[in-house]
């Protein structure tokens, strides 16, 4: 008898979660654009409320298209479920809000997208949760700045903007000394570069809009419970977590650890979470998003063979100061990088452009095969000038504080023929040396 | 619900209701490496429509403290002692794969006290591939995962257990990995070697004093329907539901038609 294995990859990212469809045969998922579904019976309905059968009651809670895209990124994570929700936004704060609360600290890399830094550092704070930022790289702070109120640390895998690789086995090692969970945005390097609980992890979130759907069509977000923290041992340890350990009123006393020893979490994030913030992605969105994960590991072997070349092509370019690519052995976290990440960096990096913000302005206005706007991981290259958009009212001394210079720029390296966009790229580089 | 057994905590969970002796009592036994949580939809329902649930965690598992026990029949003995120190009077007792050899030894030991067996997912005799119970001694992750496949007949099972978005494969294997983190010893090993000695099953099953059901999927890999059939010739009179789309997961796979069966079974059995 031989051993068995596991279906691989690309064979999840078709098919996990999704059968045909048993009324029609229809083979590609549908989209369930119903917000309820009927009951067989009232003793159906009374036990679909109470959790006594699994089935859809209505679509802010559950829908069978998001079902399938919620299975899907679970399969392919190796987490226990998955939770679709309205945006990456929401998947970081339905992660935050299951487990936290007014009086509650977490612990967050600085490295982080300006949405995540912006609902840490302002809006949940106004909510009493209070949020302590490192250096990702510093394993003393992140260990010296847990806290008896601290419920989850919390950092991306790839760091913005300068790309950190998160030591995720360090990281979580402190996070679990400590009966902590360790959550991730794993967005830029997606399940297929990078396994977040293969190496420690134990919650993920997407912004589902970037290289899942990768199309740059739906928004949408993905939490994923990696069903690997023991929230019960935690609790009887340090107190921790009585949200998930001690009977919750808002849905018949239900203790949610007694209900499923590793999926406690998820199920409160659903029970509670969905129901009350209601932040619910669109069947829509599920189905562009699954159509993008049909294809996720093709996309991202060509993104990440693109992006290499345009690195290797800016690095030689005397008009180039500095280029932030983890492959390249001057990056700080090259050695992690190598280890965590074999198969590339993502197709997501910055670089510095010698010269002032008029400069960087001239660059992106002569590109024609980048797009110039505020998105990344569309199918489609895409540049953004930090200094003249998201960051055009920080003062210069602040900039360079964030790792930004004036010349920053932010570049998504798409599906194109690599050849058109390093020509799109030399005639930036000419505007932008003409005016110096 | 924490009980004292022989100087050791025990847990079983209730379904989400207080247990009451006093009411028809329904007990549910897990596999091996497994917790009472994989019959957590069933549980909920049987406690919520006129049974007190008894969904134990042996002894070694989940929140039951103290070590594995080594044989099927200590294991019965074990059960016996934790339904008689709650009172439980007469009693429906579901097991699934290795807990439906306690669940078959424990009515064998305490024939008043059982009103009625259901076997999901069994064989007898059960016997472990010397594969896999080497694996479970020392390479207790292959084990799992060969198990966990094995146990699986689909990566997309609808409805999905406990609820929409669970990936099913996923929860079983690290409810695995859950049990062996949480204790020292070779609980998989322990079970399987437990499994693989009992040798009682053939001769309780022939005086069972009371009605039998089986459970059986019908793409078991673990515990195909024919290991099932030296139980079932000798309970001639028992009931036979067979279970479409699912392996030997039979309660994550196919929650319903589970719930369902068993439903019936305990109800005609304790009326």
């Amino acid at each position: 008898m031989s051993e068995p294995r596991y279906p691989g990859f690309d064979t999840l990212s078709l098919h996990a979660g999704s059968t045909p469809d048993p009324t029609t045969g229809a083979r590609a998922t549908p989209i369930y654009l119903s917000t309820s579904f009927v009951f067989r019976d009232s003793d159906h309905a009374a036990s679909l409320f109470n959790m006594e059968r699994s089935g859809h009651v209505y679509s802010r809670i559950s829908n069978p298209t998001n079902a399938v895209l919620e299975e899907r990124i679970a399969a392919l994570e190796g987490g226990v479920a998955g939770i679709a929700v309205a945006s990456g936004q929401a998947a970081l704060h339905l992660g935050l809000a299951t487990i936290a609360g007014a009086g509650s600290h977490v612990l967050a890399s600085r490295a982080l997208y300006g949405g995540s830094q912006n609902l840490l550092g302002y809006t949940m704070k106004r909510f009493g949760i209070e949020t302590t930022f490192i250096d990702p790289r510093d394993m003393n702070a992140w260990r010296t700045n847990i806290r008896p109120n601290t419920k989850v640390l919390f950092a991306e895998t790839l760091g913005n903007p300068g790309l950190d690789v998160l030591d995720i086995e360090a990281v979580s090692q402190i996070a679990h000394e400590n009966h902590l969970p360790l959550m991730v945005d794993s967005t830029f390097t997606t399940p297929y570069l990078l396994k977040p609980l293969d190496h420690g992890a134990d919650l993920i979130y997407h912004s589902a809009t970037k290289f899942l759907c990768g199309h740059g069509t739906a928004i949408g977000g993905l939490l994923v419970d990696g069903g690997t923290f023991d929230w019960q041992a935690s609790y009887e340890k340090t107190g921790r977590f009585a949200e998930l350990c001690e009977p919750y009123d808002g849905f018949h006393g239900m203790v949610f650890t007694e209900e499923s020893t590793v999926g406690a979490f998820s199920l409160r994030a659903r029970r509670e979470g969905l129901r009350d913030f209601g932040a619910v992605m669109s069947p829509h969105n599920a189905f562009a998003i699954l159509q993008g994960i049909e294809t996720l590991s093709l996309r991202m072997d060509r993104h990440v063979a693109n992006a290499r070349k345009i690195v290797e092509f800016l690095v030689s370019q005397p008009a180039i100061a500095s280029v932030s690519y983890p492959e390249l052995p001057e990056h700080p976290d090259y050695a992690l990088a190598k280890r965590l990440l074999p198969k590339g960096c993502g197709a997501v990096f910055s670089f510095a452009l010698k010269g002032d913000r008029a400069a960087g302005r001239r660059f992106v206005e002569a590109l024609s095969v980048f797009s110039h706007l505020a998105n990344v991981g569309d199918a489609k290259s895409l540049v953004i000038h930090p200094a003249s958009t998201t960051h055009f009212r920080v003062p210069d001394d602040q900039l360079a504080a964030s790792g930004i210079t004036e010349g920053t720029m932010r570049l998504s390296i798409g599906l194109e023929d690599v050849d058109d966009l390093i020509d799109d790229l030399k005639r930036g580089l000419k505007a932008a040396q003409k005016g110096a | 619900m924490i009980i004292t057994i022989n100087s050791q905590s025990a847990y079983a969970y209730t379904g989400g209701k207080p247990f009451n002796a006093q009411l028809p009592t329904a007990v549910f036994i897990h596999g091996a490496q497994n917790d009472h949580s994989v019959w957590a939809l069933q549980t909920r329902y049987f406690a919520h429509h006129g049974f007190s649930v008894l969904a134990v965690d042996l002894p070694g598992h989940g929140r039951s403290k103290g070590q594995p026990l080594t044989t099927v029949e200590e294991m019965a003995d074990w059960l016996n002692g934790l339904l008689q120190s709650v009172g439980v009077q007469r009693a429906v007792l579901i097991g699934h794969s290795m807990g439906s050899l306690i669940a078959l030894e424990t009515a064998n030991r305490a024939k008043a006290l059982v009103a009625g067996v259901a076997l999901v997912g069994t064989a007898y005799p059960m016997k472990v591939s010397p594969l896999l119970l080497e694996a479970s001694e020392h390479r207790e992750q292959a084990a799992i995962d060969m198990v966990n496949i094995w146990s699986h007949s689909s990566i997309a099972q609808k409805p999905s257990a406990p609820g929409p978005g669970f990936y099913v494969p996923s929860g079983g294997r690290r409810l695995m990995q859950h049990v062996a983190k949480n204790n020292t010893a070779k609980v998989f090993f322990t079970d399987f070697s437990a499994c693989n000695a009992y040798a009682n099953g053939e001769a309780a099953a022939k005086t069972l004093p009371c009605p039998a059901l089986f459970l059986l999927g019908r793409k078991d890999m673990m515990t195909p329907p024919k290991a099932a059939s030296t139980l079932m010739n000798a309970l001639p009179e028992s009931t036979l539901v067979m279970v479409d789309g699912s392996g030997h997961a039979l309660m994550a796979e196919q929650p319903d038609q589970v719930l369902d069966a068993l439903f019936e079974f305990a109800k005609a059995s304790l009326k």
